[in-house]
């Protein structure tokens, strides 16, 4: 910390299935909170397979998470499902390899926090990423998790033969958004946003909780040849948003003209949405019926967390996914 | 972190001796420069007569391999040979302890007699070479459990290891010994020393003596079938020792060689480097929900490379289907029959994260795991393949099968127990009870009915809390 001229903010990165990256990346983020209150605190998470790689991942979760919450000023969430499944489907990578998998995250990662200019600095690279970032997505205390959608993904073979325009980079983004795939395939193009200026209220609210995912913010950054010509309405769209937040504040582009790691044109989206809902619900189920099973618990009560711990940690995420399945 | 291991009684030490063996083997094919490297120091210190302790850096050259081990044995026959054997310079003399007659078979001897006589001895010994370790991170004890010995005086150690030790793992291999053996009072033995295990161990990897007849049988009957396409490469068999430094190949060893290599698979992952390390901490900590529950069901695959490499390897998915196969598992067990709680899969050598989740996915659907663990799997990668294979998997189960095996021990044991045969022998020793064979009944029981209750399907009735709106 002492090395930096200015310090624009706490980057961590750590898993949440584990022992040290859930537990000491927890407790070291307390302590970063504690010796640095004003800090802007950006922890990524890497969420395990679902279908399972550490047997008590889903209890190391619950309790990470619902410690972070509290400390962390935004939480950009990974699935090692869905990074599996770019690699495989998207880059065509027969073994799959973790270095492959962490190289798809690093990328995504990279297209975030590379220099761009943003509304704040439109005439030079911004130097403050990450507190802008936060002010972009993280406009509630009660909403804090994000989720980043990255494309195009595909193998250098291919990309040697592909060629992009920002129209269909954008649409696609934008479908995957209200959709809530994760990757570039598979996307479910029958889902649609009713038109925000609907005559039903009430009813409007309900019908969209079903049909699409719904965003609270939404930060698009564009890098590569002719990015000043991207059209970006299709994000300003309110029908998309929660309506107590308006547009103006919902929506922010940033944008460099320097292509990124190999791909003449990408486009990131950083997502405060709900498509994090379920596998997040998942999670909080799988481990609700090991506890109530009260297997496993006496490896933790003998480090000193007790059942309570566990009570006030599964408290504290019903309360995030009531909160974001009500928007 | 480093390990210490334990031996005791005859079984105990025969199988140690293979472990050192096959682990020099292993950690020479590896360590071509003769450092002294981080892998090396889990298992071993470097001694160095002129400097004493301090040579024990890693990075140095290595001038004296020690073992982190204590030996024991209340006869003299096995450790005497240890001591003029091939093996003799990885231990100084006061690692071995022992005594002149033995225990008759008899656990009460082993436990109470020798365990009294012997106490400050042992503690002093394992005290020392804890004192040789930086961070002792697990015990590794080796006993058989149908003898005197390793059964009686084993679990006594085992005990004085929590009392003295308690923060240390404690991970026991007790070999079982078969229907058919000839100790009359093996039942005894093993039902006393069991309760021991439930309740002083925090891992228990039990093997049955006839399983590893069976994969040794399995093996040869491979080797002389003389086709051209099932010629097992020479050396390449999970019961070979060639390469070693023992040259003389003994009675049961091929049988021993399994259980080293369960042991070396285990720990490989916390000794070599890999994508996704597993520490010994992580095997108790995802495979033992309930305490009492941690008794292992092991299984090791490949057996043997094949020898011609025109043949295409075997996939690498008949290796995952095979770990659970009734054949490959070193207790007689179905597992895939029964109700997994948890299962660890630690994979070595050339094998990817997507051959691992591939299989994974492939192979839920045909195993029962408890409704509130369906996802119960822990998984571990480890770069270094063992001497002779490009790759291997050692699956490790908490799996209500166990409780068969425990059922045929206890009926065998209820069958002396009605008719009070031979119990004067152990009642006669000073400090042996009659309540300790009721309770160590009990006790059993229970452990059976823990497993049982376990298969009930019903799910406890706790709906998730829910937050007002």
């Amino acid at each position: 910390m002492e090395r930096c001229d200015r310090l624009a903010g706490i980057f961590t990165m750590m898993s949440v299935a584990g022992g040290t990256g859930s537990g000491v990346g927890t407790y070291i983020t307390q302590c970063l909170r504690d010796m640095y209150p004003q800090s802007f605190i950006f922890n990524q998470l890497t969420w395990p397979y679902g279908a399972g790689e550490v047997t008590v991942q889903n209890y190391n979760s619950v309790l990470t998470l619902s410690h972070l919450y509290q400390l962390s000023d935004a939480i950009l969430v990974h699935e090692n499902d869905t990074v599996h499944k770019i690699c495989s489907r998207l880059m065509n990578i027969k073994h799959i390899s973790i270095n492959d998998v962490n190289k798809v995250i690093a990328h995504q990662l990279g297209s975030v926090l590379q220099p761009a200019y943003t509304a704040d600095s439109s005439g030079h690279y911004c130097r403050n990423p990450i507190g802008e970032l936060l002010s972009s997505v993280v406009c509630h205390p009660e909403y804090k998790l994000l989720s980043l959608c990255n494309i195009p993904q595909m193998s250098s073979t291919s990309l040697a033969y592909s060629a992009f325009n920002w129209p269909g980079l954008l649409k696609h983004l934008r479908q995957m958004l209200i959709a809530s795939a994760r990757m570039e395939e598979g996307i479910d193009w029958t889902v649609s946003v009713p038109s925000a200026v609907a005559s039903g209220g009430e009813s409007g609210t309900n019908s969209r909780q079903k049909c699409f995912n719904v965003s609270i913010a939404n930060l698009l950054i564009l890098r590569g040849k002719d990015v000043s010509t991207a059209q970006t309405d299709g994000f300003k769209d309110a029908g998309l948003y929660v309506p107590w937040f308006t547009t103006e504040n919902s929506f922010s582009t940033w944008n460099s003209p320097v292509p990124f790691n190999g791909y003449e044109k990408s486009a990131t989206l950083v997502s405060n949405s709900q498509s994090l809902l379920k596998p997040l619900d998942n999670i909080v189920r799988k481990a609700w019926d090991m506890f109530a099973s009260r297997a496993y618990l006496h490896q933790y009560t003998k480090f000193g967390i007790s059942e309570e711990d566990f009570l006030d940690s599964f408290t504290a995420l019903e309360q995030i996914i009531s909160s974001y399945t009500h928007l | 972190t480093q390990s210490v291991v334990v031996q005791v009684g005859q079984c105990g030490n025969q199988v140690g001796c293979r472990f050192w063996d096959l682990a020099l083997r292993e950690h020479s094919h590896v360590n071509q420069k003769g450092v002294y490297d981080e892998a090396l120091s889990s298992f071993f210190r470097n001694d160095d007569p002129r400097r004493g302790h301090r040579a024990n850096c890693i990075g140095g050259r290595i001038t004296g391999l020690k073992a982190r081990a204590v030996l024991v044995d209340m006869e003299e026959g096995v450790l005497a040979e240890i001591l003029q054997g091939p093996l003799r310079q990885l231990f100084s003399s006061t690692q071995l302890i022992s005594d002149v007659s033995g225990s008759g078979n008899n656990w009460a001897v082993g436990h109470h007699t020798y365990g009294s006589a012997y106490r400050e001895q042992i503690v002093d010994q394992v005290r020392r070479a804890a004192e040789h370790c930086d961070c002792l991170q697990c015990f590794f004890l080796i006993h058989s459990m149908g003898g005197g010995t390793g059964s009686g005086l084993g679990t006594f150690v085992l005990k004085l290891l929590e009392e003295e030790f308690p923060e240390v793992y404690r991970i026991v291999t007790s070999v079982y010994p078969t229907a058919e053996d000839d100790v009359i009072t093996s039942p005894y033995n093993c039902v006393l020393a069991m309760k021991e295990l439930t309740e002083h161990a925090d891992c228990v990897l039990p093997v049955d003596n006839q399983s590893l007849v069976d994969i040794v049988g399995k093996i040869q009957h491979m080797s002389h079938t003389g086709k051209p396409s099932c010629v097992i490469k020479k050396n390449c068999t999970i019961i070979s020792g060639q390469g070693g430094v023992v040259k003389v190949e003994k009675p049961f060893d091929a049988m021993n060689n399994i259980v080293a290599n369960l042991l070396l698979n285990i720990t490989s992952s916390a000794r070599f480097e890999g994508s996704l390390n597993m520490d010994l901490n992580e095997i108790a900590m995802n495979l033992v929900p309930f305490p009492r529950l941690h008794y292992l069901v092991s299984s090791l695959t490949p057996l043997y490379t094949l020898a011609d490499v025109n043949v295409p390897p075997r996939r690498l998915d008949q290796m995952f289907s095979d770990a659970f196969s009734k054949e490959h598992q070193l207790i007689r067990a179905d597992p895939k029959h029964n109700l997994y709680l948890a299962c660890a899969l630690m994979l070595r050598g050339n094998v990817q994260l997507s051959d691992l989740r591939r299989n994974i996915d492939r192979l839920k659907p045909t195993l029962p795991f408890v409704p509130w663990n369906q996802e119960g799997w822990k998984t571990s990668l480890c770069s270094v393949p063992p001497v002779g294979h490009t790759h291997s998997l050692l699956a490790l189960a908490n799996n209500t099968c166990v409780q068969f095996a425990f059922s045929q021990l206890r009926e065998r044991f209820v069958k002396l127990y009605r008719r009070k045969a031979h119990l004067h022998h152990y009642l006669a020793v000073d400090g042996m009870e009659s309540a300790g064979f009721s309770e160590a009944l009990s006790c059993l029981s229970d452990l059976i009915q823990d497993y049982t209750h376990l298969e009930c399907p019903l799910m406890p009735n706790a709906p998730r809390l829910s937050i007002a709106t």
